[in-house]
């Protein structure tokens, strides 16, 4: 049989139908597409893809399962190194990790790793199988993690595997991190992916308490020295929005991609009024920012409702820091791309309501210190861009509250935590992971981070129970 | 799930509800605050603390039934749980011996979150000269309490119908003729007033402190919904503040950022859920 040189498309929700629901855009394969794709591969001697992936998943491995139909083992591949795999096999930017060594993209395009991964984690949660409790040992060791997102969950998990009793402390009443209020529901559901991946975790006997603000409630201190946690690891995130501080910011109808986001995600007021908490998309929405986060906020303003959204970004179509299929999902919507435009100023009714976004154009200039061409304005190009909403996507940083209240946990100017490759904090028995420590990323860096402090604080705990 | 042990009206659609909440109780201190969530539907509320007690583990909340979140919360009823309570959330007042003489201004229900504030300065020591505002003697709350931890309490009413008829920068002005010298001012209440005590106090280069609510939703920095104009700064309400160096706050622009979803809250009002569920 010749091999093909293209992936199996992926089922999708046509795109003039998706702009206006929140279900999930991508459908996901069927067994015999599944197979098909898995059939691809071709068993490198020394596979490269392995190395794209964060968590180091048997990516090999578990395609040969599939192509032999055997796809509880092609899942029980897969969870030996990854949590989370529903959640990977969607929002993992696989083109820049496992599918990226693939040999077969040398010629035409890699196996359909990501897709794959998905099919075998859906397939598995579809079943809803049990999941076996750990067996803890009457002595087991506490370990206490700061966050409930991909970072923690990832240690979490783990740990628990390892033994460790572990209690994860989320600020949010749900847990889930990015996943629950900042990945949009028609990219990664809720109820049938998230909560379930999560719920699996607690059965294994992963404690998540929810509504505790560690910094607050309890300091570190408090939770080694009174709660009887031996290590902790801190997995906050990167929670604080950045906006532009250019004029108009706190007019009303200007949200950070945070507060857009988490609205319309954790608060679920695309569902408003049965859901109480409001949001305001307006008619015209202008996104500032080329990121995901941006493509997010931009595909969220139409499915609520916008006649027309632009993405507004300083730099070219080459620079869009995004993943390609995100922004040619968005293209796909109809989102309008106003590439090489900087805002300057954000312009105000007599009300303090926005009525439009004034920019400048830009032309790119010399390579910054990222690689990428730096956009210089072009003086006398400002114009104006009419719009009711706009949302800042250019990035958030790290949230001061765990920080600010850890002493001898050391930052950077940036305020994010300093860790060593392993986790490692300077303060013992103190490891760090995920965006906290590296600034906003991705889902899976965060969960690589999370496994090897994972690792790291096994290594730790066995030395101190001697 | 917390339980509400207590639950009174102080006035007519004014609540205050004693929450289970051993915790959080343990921790919080003047001037912090707590968010709420009724239920799965419910929308993140922020309300400041009005009372703690770090023995039987119960936080007072004291709030108006105006919107349709605050009208489900006031529907429930002693036993019943609100299903996420969170905090101690913001800084602390900074509440230490010495300060001098401290006026406490509380107009309407701001006298519920000015309370604990009061009583930690009067436990350190300071005087406390509390000023409570109403527009009427009959909804007035917490008299008897405020004046057990202050030295002395003046009451303004908009009708005269108690106290001094006028408002709340009326007695301050009183205050201020009589030659008391004032160390700081804490004012918290709405807007309009904490304007009006900021600019009372300004010729006399009073220090000022205002506690803010603006619109939230998740409390601990992340969304920047709270922000507000401090001086040439963004601040976070939430994270930065609730309280404020009143001098320097944008109140305009606090004003209206409040109103972001006054249309959306008129339409809310008249509906009837079509989920079935809580409300």
């Amino acid at each position: 049989m010749a091999l093909s040189l293209k992936k199996h498309p992926m089922p999708e929700q046509a795109p003039e139908v998706r702009a206006h629901n929140f279900n999930e855009v991508a459908l996901g394969y069927d067994e015999e597409t599944a197979v098909a794709e898995a059939e691809r591969c071709l068993h490198c001697k020394i596979p490269q893809c392995r190395k794209g992936c964060p968590v180091e998943v048997n990516i090999p491995e578990f395609i040969a399962k599939i192509k032999e139909r055997d796809f509880d083992g092609a899942i029980a591949k897969i969870k030996e190194s990854s949590s989370l795999p529903a959640v990977c096999g969607r929002v993992c930017p696989q083109e820049n990790q496992c599918e990226k060594y693939c040999v077969l993209g040398n010629k035409g395009e890699s196996v359909a790793i990501g897709r794959l991964e998905r099919f075998a984690a859906d397939r598995e949660m579809a079943q809803n199988k049990e999941v076996k409790p750990i067996d803890y040992a009457p002595d087991a060791q506490k370990v206490a993690i700061i966050g409930a997102g991909p970072a923690g969950l990832s240690a979490a998990g783990d740990l628990a595997r390892r033994g460790y009793r572990v209690t994860i402390f989320e600020a949010l009443h749900t847990a889930g991190g990015v996943l629950s209020y900042g990945i949009p529901e028609f990219r990664l559901p809720k109820d049938a992916i998230v909560k379930k991946e999560i719920a699996n975790l607690e059965k294994m006997g992963v404690k998540i308490e929810v509504n505790s603000v560690i910094g607050q409630l309890y300091t570190i201190d408090e939770l080694m020295e009174e709660e009887g946690f031996d290590a902790v690891f801190v997995g906050t995130g990167a929670g604080l929005p950045h906006f532009m501080n250019i004029p108009g910011e706190n007019l009303n109808g200007v949200y950070s991609a945070n507060e857009f986001l988490t609205r319309c995600n954790l608060m679920k007021a695309y569902r408003f009024p049965d859901y109480a908490t409001p949001i305001r998309v307006g008619k015209k929405v202008a996104v500032v920012g080329g990121g995901n986060v941006a493509m997010d906020g931009a595909r969220t303003a139409l499915r609520l409702g916008a006649e027309h959204v632009y993405i507004v970004y300083r730099r070219g179509e080459e620079e869009l820091p995004a993943r390609k299929e995100e922004v040619h999902h968005a293209k796909e919507e109809g989102i309008d791309f106003q590439l090489l435009n900087n805002p300057v100023e954000i312009l105000g009714d007599d009300k303090g309501w926005v009525r439009a976004l004034k920019c400048i154009r830009m032309e790119l200039g010399e390579p910054d210190a990222s690689g990428r061409r730096s956009p210089v304005a072009i003086k006398g190009s400002e114009f104006e861009l009419e719009v009711d909403t706009v949302v800042m996507a250019i990035g958030q940083g790290p949230n001061p509250i765990v920080a600010s209240t850890t002493p001898g946990m050391d930052t950077n100017k940036r305020g994010n935590i300093i860790a060593d490759e392993t986790g490692a904090t300077t303060k013992p028995g103190v490891f760090a992971g995920g965006d906290i420590v590296t600034g906003a990323a991705t889902v899976i860096l965060a969960m690589g981070a999370g496994k090897k402090a994972a690792a790291a604080i096994d290594e730790y705990l066995k030395k101190k129970r001697g | 799930m917390f339980k509400v042990l207590k639950k009174d009206e102080l006035s007519p659609g004014v609540f205050r509800f004693d929450v289970e909440a051993p915790r959080l109780a343990k921790k919080t201190r003047p001037g912090q605050f707590i968010i709420l969530r009724v239920n799965e539907e419910g929308e993140r509320i922020p309300l400041t603390v009005a009372d703690f007690d770090r023995e039987k583990g119960i936080i007072t909340i004291i709030f108006q039934a105006v919107g349709a979140s605050t009208q489900l919360l006031s529907e429930l009823n002693e036993g019943d749980s609100i299903l996420d309570f969170v905090g101690p959330l913001g800084k602390p007042s900074e509440v230490e011996p010495g300060l001098g003489t401290v006026v406490m201004i509380g107009g309407g229900i701001g006298v519920a979150p000015v309370y604990p504030i009061a009583r930690g300065m009067h436990e350190a020591g300071n005087k406390v000269i509390s000023i409570m505002g109403a527009r009427s003697k009959d909804i007035l709350i917490m008299e008897p309490e405020m004046k057990a931890v202050s030295d002395e309490v003046i009451i303004t009413t908009d009708d005269g119908s108690y106290g001094i008829k006028g408002f709340v920068t009326t007695a301050l002005q009183q205050l201020v003729d009589r030659g008391e010298k004032i160390d700081v001012v804490y004012a918290i209440g709405p807007v309009v007033m904490m304007k009006s005590v900021v600019e009372a106090t300004r010729p006399y280069k009073l220090k000022t402190i205002v506690s803010l609510n603006p619109i939230m939703v998740d409390g601990t920095g992340m969304c920047g919904g709270c922000r507000v104009q401090v001086g040439d700064e963004t601040k976070f309400a939430c994270v930065d503040g609730p309280e404020f160096d009143g001098h320097l706050v944008d109140f305009a622009g606090l004003r209206e950022r409040q109103g972001m979803y006054r249309e959306m809250e008129a339409e809310e009002k008249d509906h009837v859920c079509r989920i079935g569920l809580g409300r």
